[in-house]
């Protein structure tokens, strides 16, 4: 039907049509698939939640005299960075926590201050303290470095999520008579609430279920900038059961994506902390998809209805690693606020801001239309459904 | 009848005064507590739902200022930093009052302070920290 060639030369000349994910579903509704095809030559999709296997990494200069800070230790406003890299390479994960943070000593713990808020305050524009020591050695001699650092300083300042985006993912409930902390948020005790964490039809990877146009090396929104995809995310789990419209029915691909964090906004990259868990990065991203032919098409226009995923106990099977799903529920259930679990009525919650995914998805948008954003062949496919490859557990072995 | 919901600080030399009891004896009004933190030696704080005719609502009202409580509509309690909310809605299943709500069409987080209790169950589980407690 169309190239992304083609789709370049006519965003080149203005004339390209972008529509976002949501408003496709309508249109598809109207006139149907054929005539939506011929017009529409990007959907731009886009999702804004925490994801945790996010971090930065940054190169900070050469101090005079030279440090080396490769197996020394180095604190960003006292969170500790990975510095196992040469002289003055560090990286910074989300989740990270000062040293002295209580976490759970007194539960459920507050994780006020981790990775991810150093990396949001870098991203405003905020100096940074930064505190190292070093071995020495005759060309590194010096051993402590104490300065504060400014992301306009930097020589590189890079996002490099190595887990965002995650195609589908559970719903978490509470069996148990306890209140719970997790990751997907505070559980109540006997169903009290059911939490999600999907930006559902906006979502990237849910509207193209089979990989067929987003890969390696897709340009897209990252955090206010732009980003790429870097390769498959941990944990790409392409292999699960599908629906016969091709959707997964639980959490399945990830992106690993990276991106000159230098042009993001504080605005898309937002520190969060989950109660009694720990710190994470709220992470905005747009991901455009050319509509090459009519099949793409069809999955980009799938909307929450059509969308189902599994309700998972984090009391019990969650942590236990038992696979065991309480039902299934489509994204247009989760966000009429209340599902039925177990025959009980359950009020639902999503981590993921539908508000921010549509944000972004209409920024993509004018982007493209502007102009200012031209679309890329992957260089590479993710691992797709029928590549065997899966997310396997660890088997442990006695040392 | 008149209906709202109010904060009072007393002063620790209050704390053991039967100031409650005088609102209902004295004025005729009734009362629900919502929340209260009352040590003795401390300064007290308690946050009622009271209820009467607008006359013995007003007379009560005075009673307490002019025993030296200090008094605060509750919709100053719990406040909603607009700048850090980024409207994920994983507060709304928490509040008991539907307080917080999911506009079902934009998917903003609707923040009725009005019906707000002052439970702050929303405080801490808000994970931008948006939710911030006023006294």
């Amino acid at each position: 039907m169309r190239t992304i060639k083609q789709i370049n030369e006519k965003i080149k000349k203005g004339q390209v049509v972008a529509v976002t994910a949501e408003e496709v579903i309508d249109l598809v509704a109207k006139q149907g698939i054929k005539k939506t095809a011929a017009e529409v030559d990007v959907v731009t999709t886009a999702t804004f939640g925490p994801m945790c296997s996010s971090g930065a990494y940054f190169n900070i200069g050469h101090s005079k005299p030279r440090i080396k800070l490769g197996g020394g230790t180095c604190k960003l406003n006292d969170v500790p960075a990975y510095c196992g890299f040469a002289a003055v390479d560090i990286y910074l994960g989300a989740s990270a926590l000062p040293d002295d943070d209580p976490r759970n000593k007194v539960f459920p713990g507050e994780f006020k201050y981790g990775g991810a808020h150093v990396i949001q305050e870098l991203v405003s524009g905020k100096d940074v303290r930064l505190e190292a020591t070093a071995y020495g050695t005759d060309c590194y001699p010096r051993k402590k470095l104490e300065t504060l650092i400014n992301i306009k300083d930097l020589n590189e300042a890079v996002l490099f999520n190595i887990r965002n985006c995650y195609q589908n993912y559970n719903v978490a409930v509470n069996l148990s008579d306890k209140i719970i902390y997790t990751y997907m948020g505070v559980l109540k005790p006997n169903l009290g609430n059911a939490n999600y964490c999907s930006a559902g039809q906006l979502s990237p990877l849910l509207k193209d279920p089979y990989y067929k146009t987003i890969g390696i090396g897709t340009k897209i929104f990252l955090g206010g900038g732009i980003g790429y995809v870097a390769w498959h995310g941990t944990q790409h789990n392409p292999t699960v059961k599908r629906r016969d419209n091709g959707l997964p029915v639980g959490p399945a691909g990830t992106l690993a994506v990276i991106g000159d964090l230098k042009q993001m906004k504080p605005e898309w990259l937002v520190a969060i902390s989950m109660l009694g868990y720990g710190v994470s990065l709220a992470v905005g991203i747009g991901v455009p998809i050319p509509i090459l032919d009519e099949e793409i098409l069809k999955t980009a226009a799938i909307s929450d209805e059509e969308i189902y995923t599994q309700i998972v106990d984090y009391s019990n099977a969650y942590p236990q690693m038992v696979a065991e799903s309480l039902g299934e529920v489509s994204y247009a259930q989760l966000k009429s606020g209340k599902i039925i679990v177990q025959g009980k009525e359950v009020p639902t919650g999503n981590l993921s801001s539908y508000t921010k995914a549509r944000k972004i998805a209409i920024e993509l948008k004018s982007w493209i239309k502007k102009g200012d954003f031209l679309l890329t062949e992957p260089v590479a496919p993710l691992p797709g459904a029928e590549s065997g490859y899966t997310f396997k557990p660890l088997k442990e072995r006695p040392i | 009848m008149i209906s709202k919901r109010i904060v009072l600080h007393f002063p620790h030399r209050l704390v053991d005064q039967p100031i409650i009891y005088k609102l209902v004896k004295d004025f005729d009004l009734e009362f629900n507590i919502l929340k209260a933190y009352v040590t003795p030696q401390e300064e007290g704080l308690m946050v009622l739902e009271l209820t009467g005719q607008e006359e013995n609502f007003e007379q009560g009202i005075r009673y307490l200022e002019s025993s030296g409580v200090k008094i605060q509509p509750l919709s100053q309690d719990v406040i909603r930093n607009e700048a850090k909310c980024t409207d994920c809605g994983v507060c709304v299943p928490i509040c008991p009052t539907g307080a917080l709500v999911a506009d079902p069409l934009t998917r903003k987080v609707l923040f009725y302070d009005h019906k707000c209790i002052a439970c702050e169950l929303c405080v801490k589980v808000c994970p931008t920290r948006a939710m911030e407690v006023r006294f």
